[in-house]
């Protein structure tokens, strides 16, 4: 190997596929979890939650609970009344009962707290706890929550016309926001040869990360200091709630989120269980454990989707689309507590014009209150694209259908082409870079597009059914530019601490946090290629809101858009110091010299270099510029200026057993562009997941209820968690389209399969049918649904 | 309360006592009065596989096992693989190959192809799939795991060649 | 996720565990694999004051031949029967029915006595006994009894065990040479029950069925024997039309509940494919 290759391999730095530094403590069963963590003294929460969907509560009797050895007391909304918390305020605008008081909301929905000497006695305690119910009639169809005489759910801000987001119409009814020229693209439908209308649901389903959520909140009440271990994906933006919330010093309040696993979105709110632990710990001065079971997490944390969507668009005969028109009815449960930037309590819905060039757009959301969880949460997305994405991909097929266009020269004709980019949507994102029509044409020569389509039509007379999905989407993460995101008025900028000691090896801290996407790894390859050490030798740290600079934390794929960037751009002020450093050391100016990998050398004296290693030492001894402070540190709090837009396209071949409705994945081949690559075998990872996601919410995610606001498939038995059997093989792909405002130009990916995935697979199954007229068929896409479609057609009969 | 029973058995190679109620969960005992906290909790209707134990030679959710059941049993557990410093070639497998994210699984999943890596030693892809599948996964979609866990099958072979 | 107390008894004799049966009644519950009870008991949908641990009675498991009949005993578990070489050989549908059933390591606990006393209908062992013509030997403080499997299930939960009864052993008549075998199973997932199943039993002579056994799985409060369905078959070539005249005949008597699973018609319509599937498999695999 030649000396600068040499040089190169030992930074394991950017682009390769280095091995995990994380793995060491996993393999070993030595991470640590929020159950693992134990405490002298130490107390168990567990909650007592409603039975009813919708009811008064009449009494709660707590005596036969105390009574229960090991039990130490039992919490409800008037023990944390004096401190005001049996209500909190939600990310999204709205109030949250802690612990309901009067009345309950959602099945399931926090009553009280038993507090124990164990997990044992806790669930005998919860078991004790007597609570008198009135039940009241449920609204769970959101379609009735805004009928004339409909019961209404909040009681407790009845009297207020708005929460947070503009006037309210009916007390059932909590925003309602659109986007877009509404008469222009109005009269784009009046004059278009073409136009379709598809009604799209989106279906309420779960992140249901393996973990679930808790947290150990620990009050020390002789110096004043509270430590919450905690499930959470934005440690900071919590700590500063708590803040708000229990009236102590931010600084006095460290929030520890340490080994996660797996978030998916399910861990950025504030739960409860958090807040009823923390008072708890307050008032006791004993740690205080809640961690939830598994149905309790299906049922009463963070659901995702439940948008009840239509789709239109319109079109010149040639499928050259003029307009599009979406509108979706949001199902928030019983409080609003999805994160909502101030201008976007709808997310980034409106980037549901997808990767076309479509002259005329409007959206609008209207979000009401059911009988159900609160929520949601942006399940493996960025806020409400999932549903953005599914309705564009999803009309571009119907739209073939209709004008007998194939479903990929359908995209080609009304792609944003590339020479258009930066390209400023109807909607007003600016899309900065693309390259739509290189990634289709490679992953159709990949699949043999053309032989399958042949292969479909012989299929096709012989009765069998097979599909053929395309997915063509593109994503915005990387929340966010001040000018458009904020949390709490807070905005999302990330940061990155870096320190480079004596030695030359470093340690970074950033406010962002992992739960599995390999942060540890990744920032450090950033690091190592901007600084020439050795990824091996840089230590990354995240979580501890004591340690780690303010962020916004890991959710939306931001970490790499907002937490890389600040990444590199601590790295090019060491870098910048450096050269100072260097050239005095060199007797140079610092125009004289370049950098090579590992080290500033002096442009034609090979010979005359210094490592960055050399110059850590230099940096913390006599040998630097007059004037210079000592030490090789940075930090950054980097604002990114624009969302980043990674895209894809993806394939997928099904074929339907029409008698069952089995539905069997053949073939899933997906292209990525996430700009600049940090590490192909993480990103390969992140593809395998976020896909088998997809496949999990297409074919058989939901969360079902009866008409009176009862869980009908609330555990594992029945909720869609693919084993090593039922989930697909994956095939990847990529090209590289560089972010141009990223100082790395990467982009994010982790959530691209997730959301260009879920439309792929349903663009499939309705493609197999489509030859009898069939346009679209809702998810989940299990057999027995799809049977239902082949019997309704007739096809299943032997 | 029901009384108490002493319940001794083998973790990992080393005797272990523990005084528990006859209802107390194996996965309990392990995580909150013997220290070991590799295997997780991840539901509650015996699904998720994350509690995998090795028990008397099985692979078994220690969430659905009772510890008065254990007496004298031989447990193993994820941290009972690496032995005088030196990784089992499972957890390798599942370095080399990427076969973890967030590593809630992993315990669980290691503990379990270490028992079919007993009773299949050279298991094809489809095999892996099918003996695996009392272990869930949401980070991974199994591809590198199905591919650590051949990593160390190979591996295995050939030390024992 | 945590049971409520109860007592716990590990019995080492088949005695032991009947004295206890009849010293705490109504109030004890058997404890075989436990994948079944422990799940049930960690909801608090079941709270046995007492719990009668079959584990240690080494009396209760293995699996032998003895005089044309396949033996197991209750205790043996499914992963047991999976890689037992005389199954294998002898009884392969058990194998292969044992193969659908949850996940590896619930296999490992899971056993057979307890997945057909249980009494709950999307257990698969019901169905395959029925299609085997198995007999179940039942041992109470009045003897021991053998009670056929086709006639043991009364009803949900509710089968011919007594209260005061433990299942010792399942016999079954070791299929004929040449007997085609399948157990075609439609679940949502691993782990899951049958959304339909059927168990087939088959014996050709030249083109035509000498006979089968037909056993539908969680189509009905128990298992379902199609007799019908058998009868149109017996003496028949087994062209299209006859398979489709016999799923027909299996459907007529389906009863199944409706749930997330599916609802009455789906349902309905799977167990007619069940069949389909199984007849067919096990003709694939019969010989003269």
């Amino acid at each position: 190997m030649t000396d600068t290759l040499e040089r190169e391999s030992r930074l394991q730095g950017m682009g390769v596929s280095r091995l995990r530094k994380e793995d060491a403590r996993f393999i070993r069963g030595r991470g640590t979890y929020v159950d693992d963590i134990k405490l002298p003294g130490m107390l168990f929460g567990a909650i007592v939650r409603s039975p009813f969907a919708h009811a008064r509560i009449k009494s709660i009797n707590k005596e036969k609970a105390l009574k229960v050895p090991g039990v130490v007391a039992v919490l409800t909304a008037d023990d944390l009344k004096p401190v005001k918390l049996h209500w909190m305020p939600t990310l999204g605008g709205d109030v949250q009962a802690v612990l309901a008081d009067k009345k309950v909301c959602f099945q399931y929905q926090e009553v009280a707290m038993v507090l124990a000497a164990d997990r044992y006695a806790a669930a005998d305690g919860v078991d004790a706890v007597e609570v008198e119910y009135e039940e009241l009639p449920a609204i769970v169809d959101p379609r009735r929550s805004m009928d004339k005489g409909a019961p209404v759910i909040r009681e407790d801000i009845a009297d207020k016309d708005e929460v947070g987001h503009g006037k309210r119409t009916h007390p059932n009814h909590i925003f309602t926001w659109e986007a877009g020229d509404k008469a222009s693209t109005d009269d784009a439908f009046r004059n278009a040869a073409v136009t379709v209308r598809e009604e799209i649901l989106n279906p309420r389903v779960h992140p249901c990360p393996l973990e679930t959520c808790g947290c150990v909140a620990s009050f020390d009440k002789v110096t004043g200091q509270l430590t919450v271990y905690l499930t959470s994906q934005a440690p900071h933006l919590v700590r500063t709630v708590v803040a708000m919330l229990s009236g102590i010093p931010e600084s006095k309040i460290r929030l520890v989120g340490g080994d996660i696993g797996g978030g998916f979105g399910n861990k950025v709110p504030v739960y409860p269980g958090y807040v009823i632990a923390t008072v708890a710990s307050i008032v006791t001065g004993l740690p205080i454990k809640w961690i939830e079971s598994r149905i309790e997490n299906i049922s009463t944390t963070g659901f995702a989707r439940d948008y009840h969507g239509v789709g239109e668009l319109a079109a010149d005969k040639d499928g050259r689309i003029k307009g599009l028109r979406f509108t979706a009815l949001a199902d928030h449960g019983a409080f609003n507590s999805h994160v909502s930037a101030t201008k976007f309590p709808a997310g980034l819905f409106s980037i549901c014009t997808g990767s076309y060039d479509i002259p005329r757009a409007y959206c609008r959301v209207d979000a009401v209150y059911t009988n159900k969880a609160p929520g949601g949460v942006a399940y493996r997305c960025s806020l409400r694209v999932t549903e953005a994405v599914y309705l564009i991909e999803r009309m571009m097929d119907v739209l073939a259908q209709k004008v007998g266009v194939d479903k990929a020269e359908i995209r080609r004709r009304n792609f944003v082409k590339k020479e258009q980019f930066p390209y400023t949507t109807a909607l007003g994102w600016t899309l900065d870079s693309g390259d739509y029509h290189t990634a289709l044409e490679k992953v159709l020569k990949a699949v043999d597009y053309e032989g399958l389509r042949k292969e479909q039509a012989e299929k096709r007379k012989k009765g069998e059914l097979m599909g053929i999905g395309i997915s063509t989407f593109t994503e915005i993460v990387g929340a966010g530019p001040n000018k458009v995101c904020d949390i709490l008025g807070i905005s999302l900028f990330d940061s990155c601490d870096i320190r480079v000691n004596p030695t030359g090896s470093a340690i970074a801290r950033l406010g962002t946090m992992t739960q599995g996407q390999g942060h540890m790894t990744t920032y450090a390859q950033i690091i190592a290629t901007e600084l020439g050490l050795p990824s091996d030798e840089i230590q990354i740290e995240e979580g501890d809101t004591d340690k780690a600079p303010y962020g916004a934390g890991t959710w939306g794929s931001r970490s790499t858009p907002v937490g890389g960037a600040a990444a590199a751009m601590a790295a090019r002020k060491i870098k910048a110091k450096a050269q100072k450093i260097a050239a005095h050391l060199l007797e140079v100016g610092e125009g004289d010299l370049e950098w090579e990998i590992d080290r500033f050398k002096v442009k034609g004296s090979p010979g005359k270099f210094k490592t960055m290693k050399d110059i850590a030492m230099a940096a913390h001894t006599s040998s630097i510029p007059d004037g210079m402070e000592k030490g090789l540190d940075a930090s950054e709090y980097y604002d990114p200026p624009n969302m980043t837009f990674p895209f894809g396209a993806y394939v997928c071949v099904v074929d339907i057993d029409k008698h069952t409705g089995e539905t069997r994945v053949r073939r899933f081949y997906a292209l990525d562009d996430c700009g600049t690559r940090i590490n192909p075998m993480i990103i390969e990872g992140q593809i395998h997941g976020g896909l088998t996601e997809a496949f999990a919410v297409a074919m058989g995610q939901q969360v079902p209820f009866d008409e009176a606001g009862n869980h009908l498939g609330n555990s594992l038995m029945d909720y869609f968690l693919p084993t090593a059997m039922e989930t697909p093989r994956w095939e990847t792909d990529h090209t590289v389209t560089p972010s141009p405002h990223h100082p790395i130009g990467a982009k994010g990916v982790a959530e691209s399969p997730h959301v260009g995935g879920i439309p792929c697979f349903t663009n499939a199954v309705v493609d197999a049918f489509a030859h009898l007229g069939v346009t679209h068929m809702d998810m989940p896409h299990t057999s027995y649904r799809v049977w239902q479609q082949a019997h309704k057609l007739g096809i299943d009969k032997r | 309360m029901a009384k108490k029973i002493a319940v001794s058995f083998k973790l990992n190679g080393k005797p272990v006592d523990a005084v528990v109620e006859p209802r107390e969960l194996l996965i309990h005992t392990l995580r909150e009065k013997l220290g070991h906290t590799g295997p997780h909790i991840g539901c509650e209707t015996s699904h998720c596989g994350a509690c995998t134990v090795d028990l008397n030679g099985m692979s078994v959710k220690s969430c659905t096992q009772l510890t008065v059941q254990c007496e004298g049993a031989d447990v193993l557990t994820i941290e009972g693989f690496e032995q005088g410093g030196v990784l089992h070639a499972l957890q390798e497998g599942f370095t080399q190959q990427h076969g973890l994210q967030c590593g809630y699984c992993t315990p669980g999943m290691i503990t379990r192809a270490y028992r079919l890596l007993k009773e299949i030693p050279n298991p094809t892809e489809e095999e892996i799939r099918y003996w695996m599948a009392g272990n869930l996964c949401r980070c991974t979609g199994y591809m590198n795991i199905v591919k650590a866990v051949q990593h160390a099958a190979k591996a295995l072979a050939a030390k024992a060649a | 996720m945590i049971p409520s107390s109860f007592e716990y008894h590990a019995p080492a004799s088949i005695p032991d565990a009947l004295g206890l049966l009849r010293q705490f009644g109504a109030e004890a519950k058997l404890l075989a694999g436990g994948h079944s009870l422990l799940p049930l008991m960690k909801m608090r949908f079941a709270a046995p004051a007492h719990l009668i641990d079959l584990g240690r009675i080494a009396e209760l498991k293995g699996i032998r031949e003895d005089k044309g009949a396949i033996v197991i005993g209750a205790m043996t578990t499914e992963n047991e029967l999976i890689w037992s070489k005389l199954l294998q050989e002898k009884c392969p549908l058990i194998v292969e029915g044992a193969r659908q059933i949850s996940d590896p390591q619930v296999r490992y606990k899971g056993t057979i006595g307890g997945d057909i006393s249980h009494g709950d209908p999307g257990n698969d062992h019901p169905a395959l006994m029925i299609a085997l013509g198995a007999s179940f030997v039942l041992r109470g403080a009045g003897g021991e009894r053998a009670v056929p499997a086709d006639g043991f299930f009364h009803g949900l939960y509710d089968t011919e065990l007594k209260a005061d009864e433990i299942m010792t052993s399942i016999r079954i008549p070791v299929p004929a040479p040449g007997t085609g075998y399948a157990y075609a199973k439609l679940k949502r997932k691993t782990g899951d029950f049958a959304t339909a199943a059927a168990a087939v039993t088959l014996r050709m002579k030249g083109n035509a069925v000498q006979d089968v056994s037909i056993a539908l799985t969680n189509v009905g409060p128990t298992p379902l024997k199609a007799k019908q369905a058998e009868a149109s078959l017996r003496g028949k070539a087994l062209d299209d039309a006859a398979i489709n005249e016999a799923a027909r005949l299996a459907m007529s008597i389906c009863a199944p509940v409706a749930d997330q699973r599916g609802d009455i018609a789906y349902k309905t319509a799977m167990a007619g494919e069940m069949v389909q599937r199984s007849i067919r498999t096990a003709r694939s695999r019969a010989s003269n």
